[in-house]
């Protein structure tokens, strides 16, 4: 498989000469392969927001570079701006970026700035709408009514409808109760196996994360302390956890059971891993 | 002990655009008993910020009535014994924060309440040293991270000396230590302080920590008692559209495959411990 | 970007300059710019330079931050120098195509941009030594008189400070939206200026609606808080005044006295 993105010992100092002068990201170097879904992960002020806005040009790195299949986006002007459209950035409470008069509009914005046609638009919305579960009924009404859950689906889909070969979406599930955020996390695993994009998932809920991941990348004070499958990444909870993140529920409980004695593994992390562990111990029968 | 809120009979909506008001409560009771912690669950749309709101006249009943500390809310003569007897923090801390230092921000209600100068300068150092935000008397909000600007919060509440305090999702903008760190301050004023706590989230590890679980859907108590009474009617919630603890899940799966395990071991540890039980001996 | 913007910044400090109370750090700007007004020759600007940089230098902070403050104001500077040096009437110095330079003229330039420069590097250290709430603060207690009119003193100084607390806030907002914008293809920085002005809809519109929602949830919380108004309200950090403040005012006045007496000799 090929590398879409590659990430070359990237550096990024805010404020550089003033007194505020302080480096958001030190040295950073991945590669992520199409199609793969990359959970980023650290806590508030490790460099995450910062990382991924350069991944689309917002950001202008201090030193090092980007690379979309292989080549710089910073080669000249035409290849940043089409960087915009080729990596779609959900920001963090996107909902607040809303502004036309109609859902169909909003949805829009994207599509036309990237100055395709007409048809061309229409249809890119509906499929967006429909990816992202915008109510058909909606797209005619105010983004301003609607409630705060479809709010943000609105959002998204004006980031789907450019198509990007890659979504990065910053905490899709702040704030949501439970519900909703298990029915957008569906929708975004739905649109990923549809379109066969690359999806990178910056998050502090190893719960959402962990379950939706095929890598998953760690940052601590603007450096990568871990890469790697998320089965890798939480046997080492006790690192995880002083660098001030938690681990899955049901990853701590198969840590706790290990201590005790039980012979199971602690890198696991999902309901059903943990069951079909449990039962094994049994010799697979129940005591039934 | 008497009874901290006591709701009775409340009649609530909200006017919708297309004229037909979007009933809320239809005859809701509940009583909150002094000195307790109580955690009220429940999808968006349950009514229960509603329900917060009720609690300091922020709202107030369109039928029945909302009694806090036995003072009626609809008694506006009680509007200031009410609101500071009942505090309230609210789920983005940027947006309850008055002034642009830290400790200024903390004297907020106390100003407002014609406190001495002297005695206010005693609450703000009090409250802040209570949340662990002393050392950040002078500094400017804005550049706080959002767990620090929550605690600041919560200071300003503790600052009116408050015998309940309602807290509206708390933590939903919040990191997971932010969380944690807002968590352990609520679980401080209710156990050292005596204060009434009303946790409103969507967190199943929070409501854990409460002493009593409500659990709302339409304007309606789906559920009410102690955690474990509560979390263990696992078919229950999930129709309420709400998640159950990990651990809680887990043994519910293996109890239907016929195992026996306590459906209340709702902590890490005491779900570790049942499980130990019940896989040691062929281990 | 926007987040190095500075409004009236504050640097935090413990001199003397910063320890007076802010009602007599207000005053005595006021006594300063009059008095800059009132001086008419070379010995009453001195005078005056002397009476400013002694409160520099007291206050400890960096001329280098002083003269940044006077950065933007440069065109303004220069306009006027040019306006005086050109349409002053008077001895002829210099003559050249429809231009001359008369001598009246060149005094005035040089003490118009004297003066200006006096008056803004003042007004900044007013703003550098004190902090908002206590400008605030001080705005709201000399005001106070005209409550007896029914002015809202309380209500301004409310909103001075509220508006202070959110500037932060909006402006990081601000930058959030455009970086949301650029994100899905818009451009700020292409086109004329009907162009760009259309381009900032996508960043106002949520920015309006943001302000709104931050405003209504603020006064909700206000009332929580038991905020009903000016009435009955205390203060956290009442303002008194101390010795320094009566020798500051008495000094202000002196030099007010001395200005006017020198202004008599048209020194």
């Amino acid at each position: 498989m090929a590398a879409v993105i590659e990430v070359r010992d990237l550096c990024h100092t805010y404020s550089v000469g003033t007194p505020f002068e302080h480096d958001a990201i030190k040295h950073i170097g991945f590669t992520v392969e199409k199609g793969e879904f990359l959970g980023v992960i650290g806590h508030t002020g490790s460099g995450k927001s910062t990382l991924i806005q350069h991944l689309n040009g917002l950001l202008k790195p201090t030193s090092g570079d980007v690379l979309l299949s292989g080549e710089s986006i910073w080669k000249d002007k035409q290849t940043t701006r089409r960087a915009r459209f080729r990596v779609g950035l959900v920001f963090q409470y996107p909902e607040y970026q809303l502004f036309e008069d109609t859902v169909f509009q909003d949805i829009a914005f994207g599509p036309k700035n990237m100055g395709l046609s007409e048809t061309e638009i229409k249809q890119r919305v509906f499929r967006a709408a429909e990816f992202a579960g915008v109510k058909p009924a909606s797209l005619e009404k105010s983004p301003f009514d609607l409630s705060g859950g479809q709010k943000r689906r609105v959002a998204i889909a004006g980031v789907i409808a450019m198509e990007p070969e890659i979504v990065i979406f910053d905490e899709p599930t702040a704030g949501l109760d439970p519900a909703a955020r298990k029915s957008l996390l569906e929708n975004i695993s739905a649109y990923q196996k549809a379109t066969g994009a690359t999806v990178m998932m910056v998050s502090h809920s190893m719960d959402d994360v962990a379950l939706m991941a095929d890598r998953l990348l760690v940052l601590n004070e603007g450096q990568i302390e871990m890469l790697g499958t998320p089965a890798e990444i939480f046997r080492e909870a006790e690192r995880l956890q002083q660098i001030g993140l938690t681990v899955p529920q049901v990853t701590s409980l198969f840590l706790r059971l290990k201590e005790l004695g039980l012979p199971v593994d602690p890198a696991t992390y999902t309901v059903d891993a943990a069951l079909a562990q449990l039962l094994r111990l049994k010799g697979g029968a129940a005591g039934c | 002990m008497g009874n901290a809120v006591s709701v009775q009979e409340l009649l609530f909506s909200y006017p919708s655009q297309n004229g037909t008001p979007h009933c809320v409560f239809d005859g809701l009771n509940v009583n909150i008993e002094e000195g307790s912690f109580v955690a009220v669950l429940g999808h968006n749309g349950s009514g229960k910020s509603t329900f917060a709101k009720q609690c300091n006249a922020i709202l107030l009943p369109e039928g029945g009535s909302v009694q806090v500390f036995g003072m009626d809310t609809k008694d506006e003569a009680l509007l200031l014994d009410i609101r500071r007897t009942v505090g309230m923090v609210f789920q983005n801390p940027d947006n309850q924060m008055v002034a642009n230092v830290v400790e200024e921000d903390v004297a907020f209600a106390p100003e407002n309440l014609g406190v001495p100068s002297e005695e206010i300068r005693r609450r703000v150092d009090d409250a802040l040293r209570a949340v662990g935000m002393y050392e950040y008397r002078i500094h400017a909000p804005h550049l706080l991270s959002g767990g620090q600007k929550q605690r600041i919060a919560i200071a300003g509440v503790i600052a009116m000396q408050p015998r309940c305090v309602v807290l509206d999702e708390p933590t939903a903008m919040l990191d997971p230590i932010g969380r944690e760190d807002v968590m352990r301050i609520v679980e401080k004023l209710n156990r050292e302080n005596g204060i009434t706590v009303i946790l409103i989230t969507h967190h199943m590890t929070e409501a854990i920590r409460a002493d009593r679980v409500i659990v709302m859907k339409e304007g309606r108590i789906l559920t009410d008692g102690t955690p474990k009474e509560v979390f263990t009617q696992v078919d229950l919630l999930k129709s309420a559209g709400l998640d159950v603890p990990a651990t809680t899940q887990i043994i519910y799966e293996l109890n239907r495959q016929g195992f026996d395990l306590p459906l209340d071991a709702l902590s890490t540890e005491e779900c570790a411990q049942a499980l130990y039980e019940q896989f040691k001996v062929e281990a | 970007m926007l987040k190095d913007i500075t409004l009236g910044q504050y640097f935090p400090g413990n001199t003397v300059v910063h320890r007076l109370d802010p009602r007599t750090k207000l005053l005595m700007t006021l006594l300063y710019i009059v008095t800059l007004f009132l001086c008419k020759w070379f010995v009453s600007y001195g005078v005056m330079l002397v009476f400013l940089i002694t409160a520099v230098a007291l206050s400890r902070i960096r001329p280098k931050a002083l003269l940044k403050g006077l950065k933007p104001l440069i065109i303004i500077i220069i306009f006027t120098a040019v306006i005086n040096l050109f349409y002053t009437e008077g001895r002829v110095l210099v003559e050249f195509w429809i231009f001359k330079i008369t001598a009246e003229g060149l005094q005035n330039a040089f003490f118009l941009v004297l003066r200006i420069m006096m008056l803004v590097t003042g007004t900044f250290l007013l703003t550098y030594t004190t902090s908002p709430i206590a400008l605030t603060d001080g705005l709201e207690s000399l005001l106070s008189p005209l409550k007896k009119i029914h002015f809202p003193v309380h209500e301004l100084a409310m909103m001075m400070s509220i508006a202070l607390r959110f500037i932060p806030t909006l402006i990081e907002e601000t930058d959030k939206i455009m970086s949301a914008q650029k994100a899905r293809g818009a451009d700020f920085e292409t086109g004329n200026i009907f162009r760009r002005a259309k381009a900032l809809i996508p960043i106002l519109v949520p920015l309006f609606v943001s302000a709104f929602r931050r405003a209504d949830e603020l006064a909700t919380a206000m009332e929580c808080r038991c905020y009903h108004g000016g009435e009955g309200r205390t203060k956290l950090k009442q303002l008194r005044y101390h010795r320094r403040d009566a020798l500051c005012l008495l000094l202000g006045a002196v030099l007010l006295a001395g200005i006017i007496v020198l202004r008599h000799f048209m020194l």
